[in-house]
């Protein structure tokens, strides 16, 4: 059927001239939502708006992302182990010298980025990745997590940000408010818990999701 | 709008073109470390991209994320399926 | 045209060239490629669409949104890729061979 191979490319700039017609009869100024949460933005706690967004105003949509990182890295571990690379290549003396400088570094601008969040560019999945990039690099050059790093704490931090977030919306349910609804007195230092929690989450997740499998005990 | 000058477009332009271009060679390429680098520095161009569209949380995150951690996991299972 | 048109439409054309290499590539690691690529385009169009307040900053929602699915992407680019590795175990290659020898 090697036809069909042929109409593929008219058909693919049928669809760009379709999609290019659509979005530039779209109009040439368009006031989003940026007033409205311009008019709310001192009641969310934060001065950054786009985390403002995040962890106020949609807040429940980052609940179910961070859910979603943690189901996909559930789906990673339930294949097991993984096919194993043909040689690891020792590291040399200069990786490890540099990792062991990098990742305190690496840690103190995660702190960095989750604290300026609130009012500047940054914020937890920043922050958490981050963090992450330096489990990678830690996983790059000693081939393995440390032994300090028990299952069971594995375990705590990769749930803690889900149990936290969860855990504040319950709370504002019971309190009689809507769902992630904050008292707009709390609502700084509720956001910067739930950031600090989940940016620790975010990091352990995205590390283990490059491990790729369950951290055995031999490693 | 800003005024904008036109050597800010003309950056514009370079960039959207530039951005088109590193993602069909990397689509293209025969080898696949090749095309996982160049994916990293599309990554890259895109985070740019959002400084320009001044959007620098979304820069900050898509260089992390999109570039850095999507990179190392595409070159771990590479590594991992030419061994078999 | 405008800065947020121009990149809509890169990130348009970004969408179909990423559409292309997913159907004409067989092997799976570049259709992992080309969905990434397809996904970065979407998220192009809806970040340069928000900066069309002309004078005022730019719509935060669409950033939210495009951060959220960012991290998505990542989510789910790495169980695809073990998904793959667990083909090429299964099967012995990664690539997707049509039945008619296509």
């Amino acid at each position: 059927m090697k036809w069909t191979r042929w109409l593929l490319l008219p058909l693919m700039l049928a669809l760009a001239a379709g999609l290019g017609y659509t979005v530039l009869s779209l109009p040439d100024q368009a006031h989003g939502l940026q007033g409205a949460v311009a008019d709310q933005l001192e009641k969310s706690g934060v001065s950054n708006p786009v985390t403002a967004v995040l962890l106020n105003f949609r807040g429940y949509d980052t609940l179910l992302e961070m859910v979603v990182l943690t189901l996909a890295l559930l789906g990673v571990w339930s294949f097991g182990a993984l096919p194993a690379v043909r040689t690891e290549p020792a590291p040399g003396a200069v990786l490890e010298t540099l990792t062991r400088f990098l990742v305190p570094l690496l840690v103190l601008v995660a702190a960095y980025l989750l604290w300026a969040g609130a009012h500047a560019p940054g914020g937890a999945f920043q922050a958490g990745a981050v963090l992450g990039a330096a489990g990678v690099l830690w996983i790059l050059t000693f081939g393995r997590l440390q032994h300090g790093f028990a299952r069971r704490l594995l375990r705590v931090a990769l749930v803690a940000g889900v149990t936290a977030f969860l855990a504040v919306a319950v709370l504002t349910l019971q309190t009689g408010r809507q769902l992630l609804e904050y008292p707009p007195a709390l609502a700084g230092s509720l956001i910067l818990l739930i950031e600090a929690v989940a940016t620790v989450s975010i990091g352990v997740t995205l590390a283990m999701l490059f491990l790729g499998a369950e951290p055995t005990d031999k490693e | 709008m800003e005024t904008m000058t036109p050597l800010a477009w003309t950056f514009d332009l370079l960039l959207g073109l530039g951005l088109l271009w590193i993602a069909w060679r990397a689509l293209a390429s025969p080898d696949l470390f090749k095309a996982i680098v160049l994916f990293i520095a599309f990554g890259l161009f895109m985070a740019m991209v959002w400084v320009r569209l001044s959007a620098p949380d979304v820069a900050l995150a898509e260089a992390a994320i999109g570039a850095g951690l999507t990179g190392a996991l595409l070159m771990a299972a590479l590594a991992r399926l030419g061994n078999e | 045209m405008s800065v947020p048109f121009l990149y809509a439409l890169v990130g348009i054309g970004l969408f179909c060239l990423g559409f292309h290499a997913l159907i004409v590539r067989d092997h799976l690691l570049r259709k992992i490629l080309a969905i990434n690529v397809m996904g970065s385009g979407v998220f192009l169009v809806l970040v340069a669409l928000a900066r069309r307040g002309g004078d005022s900053p730019p719509d935060p929602v669409p950033h939210a949104m495009v951060i959220t699915g960012i991290v998505v992407a990542v989510s789910a680019t790495a169980l695809a890729l073990r998904l793959m590795l667990k083909v090429k175990v299964a099967t012995g290659r990664a690539e997707l061979a049509d039945k008619d020898g296509d």
